[in-house]
């Protein structure tokens, strides 16, 4: 299918709407749009960041998942504790690859589960008690922790325990950072509130009694990046290569020491603003320490992120950058010479979180590949303004995107490969298209930075060029007059 | 009255970010914006108008209180 005229696009989006009722199809309608990059503003054509429908399948998380998940969780030395039941801490454990050094058990703690385990009689008589001993049996058995944070799951807010009163009785007698986030799941319309929840508790339990430093001439630090796959490692490298000194970087293999540390460095480095974008404006205007975003996906925006980073300092470190970017040249073109002839033309559609939808898609087009649709679970207004700009006209624009528009959406356009979460991907491998998970990397990863690229490209390459889909009909199904053929496919 | 905050973007222009409204709008007139008062009505680039209490010039970023007109 050759790239689709805006008619086409407003057509299929039509089309696919209109399976559902009067009212459904009027709110999701808002959700779709085709790209129209002469827009100013997202939010003319696009609507995000509003309570999914009831009854249709939706991809997203809720806040718990947005705090203890995404932001608190990496912090590698403190001790998440999952308050409330036990399910929705030990499904989610250690599912999100955001990779650490450290012995676990003993100074770090990241793939662990703590919870409070409630039970009835909890629910009956409130958790605090149990909150309290909890705390305190975890202070005996890893004595090595730098601080608790208590994550809230949905009973807490509903049963109403004052998590911050025995958060804050704990906290002073052990002195330690003792944390409580109200992130229960209820709140908000995705994990994208969890963000922000758990950014406000890094302003007022961590951030608060630290003063600004004078910041050392070169001092840098790295927010927002999770680590998945060893993402941030590939990325730090870089930035000493050219010269900066890293004093934090979190949450991925992030530190408490690290994040105190963040108010004495010249330059935040963001580059998951979704999720982190509250606590940079934050620490922008107590500390006056200005923040930018970067992308390290694929050569030509880390070329432009690194020029980017460097314009914030002086001559010497822009020289240092160019060279950088000159050392690592001959490696990309020698990833891009193998592999562009693979995969020129192909097209790609992403259906991911709050960033990866629109930072991805130059690395692809490093790789002559093409993104003709991507859309995000939870981002808002300001992420769309961002997005537009990256992506071709009348690309489809898809915001929290329920199962069966998905599908819909696939079937029609026929994209060579689909990027998006553990949720999608067998239901669309068994539809006979190749897929990437593009939350965890599939396993693998890293893939931000010059290193990163390298197995990116080699991963699409894999599961485009795989020889079996070459094997999805029968053999007695080949031939002219094969008469279930199509259905298989459709 | 939400809490909004101004800060200066990357291209250096005044913007205005409200958290909880998911608005992030560039900032394209200041009623007062002299040394000793500053602020006032804030006209938007959808059109819409903020005022916030004159105050002597901030160093941003800030965060006030700001009505929405
Ligand atoms: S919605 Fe509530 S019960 Fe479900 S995982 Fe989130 S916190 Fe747990």
């Amino acid at each position: 299918m050759t790239t689709m005229t805006r008619e086409e696009t407003d057509a299929l989006i039509q089309e696919v709407l209109e399976v559902y009722p009067e009212d459904a199809k009027a709110d999701r309608a808002k959700h779709l749009a085709s790209n129209d990059q002469s827009a100013e503003k997202s939010s003319k054509c696009i609507t995000s960041n509003r309570k999914s429908l009831p009854g249709v399948m939706t991809i997203r998380g809720c806040a718990y998942a947005g705090s203890k998940g995404v932001v608190w969780g990496p912090i590698k030395d403190m001790i998440h504790i999952s308050h409330g039941p036990v399910g929705c801490g030990q499904y989610s454990r250690a599912g999100r690859r955001n990779y650490y050094v450290g012995t676990t058990g003993v100074n770090t703690f990241g793939t662990m589960n703590f919870t409070s385990d409630f039970q009835e009689k909890d629910i009956v008589f409130g958790g605090d008690k149990k909150l309290s001993k909890l705390i305190e049996e975890v202070e005996a058995l890893f004595p090595l922790n730098k601080g608790i944070s208590v994550q809230s799951e949905c009973p807490i807010g509903l049963i109403g325990d004052d998590i911050e009163a025995v958060s804050k009785k704990a906290a002073a007698e052990f002195g330690k950072p003792v944390v409580p986030v109200r992130c229960e799941g209820f709140r908000g319309v995705s994990q994208s509130l969890g963000h922000h929840i758990a950014n406000d508790a890094i302003r007022d339990h961590m951030l608060a009694d630290v003063e600004k430093v004078e910041p050392g001439k070169y001092d840098v630090s790295i927010i927002g990046d999770y680590n998945i796959g060893g993402d941030a490692w590939s990325s730090r490298i870089l930035l000493e290569e050219m010269g900066l000194n890293v004093v934090a970087q979190w949450s991925g293999d992030g530190t408490v020491a690290e994040m105190k540390n963040c108010p004495k460095v010249k330059l935040n480095l963001l580059h998951c603003y979704r999720s982190m974008n509250y606590i940079s404006r934050f620490m922008e205007e107590k500390y006056g320490i200005p923040w930018i975003e970067y992308n390290f996906f694929g050569p030509t925006k880390i070329a432009e992120s690194l020029r980017k980073i460097a314009s914030f300092f002086d001559d010497e470190i822009k020289a240092n950058a160019e060279k950088v970017i000159a050392k690592y040249q001959p490696l990309m073109q020698a990833v891009i010479d193998k592999y562009k002839a693979r995969l020129e033309g192909k097209k790609v559609m992403l259906y991911v979180g709050g960033l990866r939808p629109r930072h991805v898609i130059g690395a692809y087009e490093d790789l002559g590949m093409e993104v003709v649709g991507t859309g995000y679970e939870f981002a808002h207004n300001d992420d769309y303004d961002r997005t537009m700009k990256e992506m071709g006209n009348a690309t489809l624009l898809y915001d929290d995107v329920t199962g069966y528009e998905l599908e819909e959406f696939v079937k029609k356009i026929k994209p060579d490969l689909i990027g998006s979460g553990i949720k999608e991907k067998y239901i669309f491998q068994k539809m006979g298209i190749p897929f990437r998970q593009m939350h965890s990397w599939d396993y693998s990863g890293p893939y931000h930075g010059y290193d990163g690229f390298a197995i990116f490209a080699r991963d699409m390459d894999m599961a485009i060029n795989s020889p079996t889909w070459s094997g999805m009909t029968a053999p007695w199904l080949k031939g002219s007059d094969a008469p279930a053929a199509k259905a298989v496919n459709e | 009255m939400p809490s909004v905050m101004l800060r200066r973007t990357e291209g250096g222009k005044l913007s205005l970010y409200v958290a909880k409204k998911d608005l992030e709008e560039i900032v394209e007139t200041v009623e007062f914006e002299t040394p000793e008062k500053w602020g006032g009505a804030l006209t938007l680039a959808d059109g819409s108008v903020f005022y916030v209490d004159p105050m002597p010039e901030p160093k941003l970023p800030i965060t006030v209180k700001a009505k929405k007109m």
